[in-house]
């Protein structure tokens, strides 16, 4: 059990790292991406756009604990 | 074009990793003696060889647009954290990966761990270089892994890495100090932009976007997330400027009265 438990938190720690929103807003993007694509909607801009708010909202966090 | 990112990623990641993982085979090579600290080293690598192997044919019998969509994603959440910690550094918010500090560093507690013998082997050493090269080492095949696969070709991601491991050892073994000049800090910014670019290209792609001008798309995400990125630690940089001059100008009223 301290095995599969260490395990998930080694994969967790390396994947995810120390802010796990960016990979929730990663996940939401990705679905909200093919939904639209899916329905015929050009949706490229979606992740470019997502990838860039997550990091500018993730390192504002770091910066506004100063 | 992407065969170029390709080989420039994984060649710049594994440079930083081995570079990372050089530094404490050194130092526990140096002072406790280079039996123990190799067996480890070849333990991790074979460990890694077992992971690729084992990772790799597994991913390529994925559908590709799946494998896009999973491994866009996993490499994208991978590039942001490369990417934050790289903008923290740049702009000050977060100490510089200093090689020669943590070689210091290394060689101080290698020499004032307890000697411990299991296997015929200095059990200290053995276990720090395995734990090295094998957590350095494991980003590096991720990285091989995942972006090989998704481009249909881990052998050419291979040889990034195979390039950087002769260039890191070879020079590792000349010089016989951490490679301290090698400019760390810059190539982890630059891998993190690219993560997170082919993350992002990928994400999209597997997610059933079709890219206006197809794979040259890349290069603009590319471009927009390296403005982006230079746009942040500027701005990063003005807010931790302000911040230690209105503690200079605390401490100095404070001093007055």
């Amino acid at each position: 059990m301290t095995f599969i438990r260490n395990f998930i938190a080694f994969w967790y720690d390396f994947i995810v790292g120390d802010d796990w929103r960016v990979a929730a807003g990663v996940i939401t993007a990705l679905a909200l991406t093919a939904l639209l694509a899916h329905r015929d909607i050009a949706a490229w801009w979606l992740m470019p756009l997502a990838a860039l708010l997550l990091l500018a909202m993730s390192l504002w966090r770091v910066a506004g604990k100063r | 074009m992407s065969n170029v990112f390709l080989v420039l990623a994984a060649f710049l990641a594994s440079t930083v990793e081995m570079v990372e993982a050089l530094t404490i085979v050194l130092a526990v090579g140096v002072t406790r003696g280079w039996r123990s600290a190799l067996v480890g080293v070849a333990a991790a690598l074979i460990a890694l060889a077992a992971v690729v192997a084992a990772l790799g044919p597994a991913l390529t019998l994925v559908p590709i647009d799946a494998l896009r969509l999973f491994v866009g994603g996993v490499l994208l959440v991978f590039g942001l954290q490369w990417l934050r910690k790289a903008i923290l550094r740049a702009s000050g918010y977060k100490a510089l990966h200093d090689e020669e500090a943590i070689y210091q560093a290394e060689i101080e507690e290698a020499r004032r761990a307890a000697a411990e013998e299991r296997a015929g082997l200095d059990w200290y050493s053995f276990t720090l270089s395995f734990k090295g090269v094998f957590l350095e080492g494991l980003e590096v095949a991720f990285i091989v892994v995942t972006f090989g696969s998704s481009q249909g070709n881990i052998p050419l991601a291979a040889l990034g890495a195979t390039v950087a491991l002769v260039l890191v050892v070879g020079t590792g073994l000349v010089v016989h100090r951490p490679l301290s000049r090698v400019p760390e800090n810059s190539m982890k910014f630059a891998v993190g932009v690219m993560l997170t670019a082919f993350g992002t290209f990928w994400g999209a792609e597997g997610a059933g976007v079709d890219w206006p001008g197809s794979e040259g798309a890349l290069l603009g995400v590319l471009a927009l997330i390296v403005a982006a990125s230079l746009l942040l630690v500027r701005l990063l940089r003005q807010r931790q400027e302000s911040f230690e001059r209105g503690m200079r100008e605390r401490a100095g009223a404070g001093a007055a009265s």
